[in-house]
């Protein structure tokens, strides 16, 4: 038996431009979890592309325990025990539970006569396993995504996959889910497991991994055991330099209350009852588990669902937002919390995603649009924001994460709003990254303009925001100061009508 | 986990009317709208019936019915195929077409001994077998061709179709050029055949039931099988679903979207050779716009161009209101120019009522 279960010796890849990975060496053991961080990117996708032969390594090895491997699909790594399950979860959205577990390998009958008993029988046992409450039979749509993540879990196990990678598994899950998660992992480390766990989140990292590999700029920077590590030693691990603080100062003023959102209450989304106010100058955070109601409740404020009951003042002034056209008259600004599903336009160039939400400025008689005029505010966007791009003609889809939410930002700034909706604004972003987006927010706060923010992450609502509403089962269940608050008394409101 | 119970539960008839008679007015109100919209085209059906029959009774009369039931059962094949093409998000505009070119084909290898105007005059008398394996082989091939060009190339179908069936007409009308023919219609056909297809071993209170419509249900419950039971069956859905998901599991996408086209052409073979029989005149109109009532029928069943959605029975389903709404608009003298209309305004309705299901309300 060899030493470490998955050893990747000196893999080096460049593409025409870059070198994309510079001799990383990445060692599993047995019955561990090796966290493996670092900044978009770093190359931790590129080397898991290696591994699955999705990519192939210019130089080095790959040795599955003890045996020189080199897979040359992500079909043939998972044959040989090592899975993948992905952040995107692919999977067969209107099949069953069942039917997603077993494609590709359906258990017959002469060959092909699917046994239909034995299918469900095997994923129950797997489930059971697993702890996993599942019914085999439900159309993967109608799950929650902790759910469907879940299933590609035991997809992983059911092949007996002893290596294991897990992309930021817990970027949609909610407190409770992430407890099952992890869990499971505890479960599958018992089994002799080698689990790859990729995560922005550190406080995660920090609790369920036994080693930790940080990457930067396509090299192997350091392999440390979890243990001796502190949050601020992989900061600087990470970005090569120290991050002082993780949120900047702020020095916004809070004015007099700009919008007025009484019991609001939604006919299809769970929002039920919802007053609040918000003030000029105002970062107020939305905290609550996955399934509060948070992304509904800016979405109906933004007029993307149907409202049933309850009024909202604009300075006074009753406001309908019916559409998000409407709203978008009324000074109201949304960034979407799947960026790629309803944010970016990914074929699109710069220009193109940045100007979209204002055309109508554009037009010079009437018809045709001010290119000049278009790429001015484009190139003010790429500045204030300071995007990262070759130039205003690149498709947005090739940047990084942070930088196609600058570019949204830049878009709905050139609205001019007064009210800006944000949702997650800074999932799936590095670090290094997220620091410029809080520095952003607290500027446009500091412009005194209001500023609503739904976010996952506490840590960052708590060093961010001046008031935190707290939502549970569609209400709210509470409002606390961000001065006073903290991680638990957030926990405890958030966990109230659940 | 307990949430995802209570959402199907939800679900279930007697807590949906709980639910239902708990409700405000206006969600009652409100709640027999929907119904109504999610209904509205068996509604409207079941009232076209007893409008037509008010107007005409012959037209529930058991001859009627069987009428009727032999139309869609002439129709269900090519039907069946093409629903597979739609549950992959694709499309097939060349089964009119394949199905004309197999029914001119059946006839005149067919035709009588003693026929005056033969079209292969020194043909001897071919076994029905040996054209039936014949008429299969030929759709296998196009729909094998449609098939691959879809797969490898990675065409969307609406063009590899379109393409093919310009190259299938035009092959049809050089066919017809052939031997002593020179494009005429092809009739006279060998009674042992027509006998095979438009003959009866039944009769119902005096009505004969076409031997073809126990064939019909035959194969649909050969493709029910294919469909429900089959790893190659589960995989189309798999592939229509989410080709990624299948693709990374291991199935072959390739052979799976080929697999499909090349059954869907076999249907329409199938179709070609029980039509030749049943019209017993075929030219190069046989099959025309064939593939434009299949696909209505599909949608009106609710498969879904979607993707990955798609029953037997709403096939089925689909084929007879389809027809039950022809049949009916004869019954009634409406002329065939407005009929075109009338159709048209069905799919739309269908599918807007179909789209409605897959839309998440906000």
């Amino acid at each position: 038996m060899a030493e470490y279960l998955l050893e990747m010796r000196n893999i080096s890849k460049s593409f025409p431009s870059v070198k994309a990975l510079d001799g990383v060496s990445l060692k599993i053991r047995a019955g561990s979890v090796h966290a493996l961080m670092g900044e978009n990117g770093a190359g931790k996708s590129t080397l898991m592309k290696c591994l699955f032969g999705i990519y192939a390594a210019d130089e080095g090895e790959i040795l599955l325990e003890g045996r020189r491997v080199s897979f040359k699909n992500s079909k043939e790594a998972l044959e040989n025990g090592v899975a993948m399950v992905h952040q995107e979860l692919n999977q067969a959205l209107k099949r069953s539970v069942s039917d997603n577990l077993w494609l590709g390998r359906y258990p017959t009958a002469l060959g092909f006569i699917t046994r239909e008993r034995v299918m469900r029988e095997r994923t129950l046992e797997i489930f059971k396993d697993l702890e996993i409450d599942v019914d085999p039979d439900t159309i993967m749509s109608r799950m929650s995504v902790s759910e469907r993540q879940m299933v590609e879990i035991a997809k992983a196990v059911s092949y007996d996959s002893k290596i294991i990678v897990l992309d930021e598994p817990t970027s949609s899950l909610n407190d409770r889910e992430v407890e099952h998660l992890f869990r499971i992992i505890e479960k599958l480390k018992a089994r002799g497991c080698g689990i790859i766990y990729i995560s922005h989140k550190m406080e995660e990292i920090l609790k369920i991994s036994d080693d930790v590999s940080v990457m930067r700029d396509g090299k192997h920077v350091a392999t440390e055991r979890a243990s001796e590590l502190t949050m601020d030693r992989i900061i600087k691990l990470m970005v090569g330099r120290e991050l002082k603080e993780r949120f900047p100062q702020k020095n916004n003023e809070i004015g007099e209350v700009v919008l007025e959102v009484e019991d609001l209450t939604t006919r299809y989304a769970p929002i039920r009852d919802v007053s609040f106010k918000l003030h000029s100058g105002e970062i107020v955070g939305v905290a609550g588990l996955g399934g509060a109601g948070r992304t509904e409740l800016l979405e109906s404020i933004f007029g993307m669902c149907e409202k049933k009951s309850g009024r909202m003042r604009l300075r006074g002034k009753e406001i309908r937002n019916d559409s998000p056209r409407e709203a978008k008259k009324n000074g109201f600004a949304l960034l979407t919390e799947e960026r790629r599903a309803n944010g970016i336009f990914g074929i699109l160039d710069i220009t193109d995603n940045t100007v979209i939400s204002g055309l109508s400025k554009y037009r010079s008689g009437g018809v045709f649009l001010n290119e000049r005029k278009m790429k001015k505010d484009t190139e003010w966007s790429i500045k204030s924001m300071r995007i990262k791009t070759p130039s205003r003609s690149t498709k947005i889809r090739t940047l990084s994460g942070g930088n196609q939410q600058k570019v949204i930002l830049g878009r709905w700034l050139l609205t001019e709003p007064e009210i800006l909706l944000l949702d997650e604004p800074t999932r799936g972003i590095d670090v290094g990254a997220k620091y410029e987006i809080y520095q952003l927010i607290i500027k446009l706060a500091e412009e005194g303009k209001c500023v609503m923010m739904v976010s996952s992450e506490m840590p960052e609502l708590l060093g961010v925001c001046d008031r935190i509403l707290v939502m549970s089962g569609g209400r709210l269940s509470g409002e606390l100061d961000a001065s006073e608050a903290t991680q638990e008394k957030i926990m405890e409101l958030a966990s109230r009508f659940a | 986990m307990s949430n995802s119970e209570n959402k199907i539960s939800k679900w279930e008839p007697k807590n949906r009317f709980m639910a239902f008679k708990q409700s405000s007015p206006d969600e009652k109100r409100r709640a027999i709208k929907e119904f109504f919209i999610n209904n509205l085209l068996y509604i409207l059906l079941l009232a076209a019936i007893v409008g037509i029959q008010i107007y005409d009774s012959r037209f529930l009369s058991l001859s009627s019915i069987v009428n009727i039931i032999s139309l869609s059962a002439a129709n269900l094949p090519i039907a069946l195929g093409i629903a597979g093409c739609i549950i992959l998000t694709g499309t097939d505009l060349s089964a009119g077409r394949i199905v004309g070119l197999t029914a001119c084909i059946a006839a005149s290898l067919l035709q009588a001994s003693g026929y005056a105007n033969k079209m292969f005059p020194s043909l001897p008398t071919l076994p029905i077998w040996a054209v039936f394996a014949l008429i299969i082989a030929i759709g296998a091939l196009v729909g094998f061709i449609n098939g691959f060009c879809t797969a490898k190339f990675k065409l969307h179908p609406f063009i590899v179709t379109l393409a093919t069936q310009l190259i299938t007409y035009g092959v049809l009308l050089i066919y017809l050029m052939q031997g002593t023919n020179n494009g005429q219609s092809i009739s006279g056909l060998d009674p042992k055949y027509t006998d095979f297809i438009t003959g009866n071993m039944f009769k119902l209170g005096g009505v004969a039931i076409p031997n073809y419509i126990f064939y019909a249900i035959g194969i649909t419950a050969v493709m029910w099988f294919i469909w429900n039971k089959t790893a190659f069956g589960k995989n189309m859905f798999a592939v229509g679903s989410n080709p990624e998901a299948a693709n990374v599991s291991g199935v072959s996408v390739t052979r799976t979207i080929i697999l499909v086209f090349v059954l869907a052409g076999i249907m329409y073979g199938i179709t070609g050779f029980i039509e030749a029989a049943r019209i017993g005149s075929n030219s190069a109109a046989t099959g025309l716009n064939y593939e434009l009532d299949a696909i209505a029928a599909c949608v009106i069943g609710g498969v879904s161009f979607v993707g990955g959605i798609g029953r037997i029975r709403g096939v089925i389903l689909g084929v007879v209101l389809l027809r039950i709404i022809f049949v009916g608009l004869t019954f009634l003298g409406i002329d065939s120019n407005m009929q075109y209309v009338i159709k048209g305004i069905i799919i739309l309705v269908a599918c807007a009522i179909d789209m409605r299901k897959y839309l998440v309300r906000k």
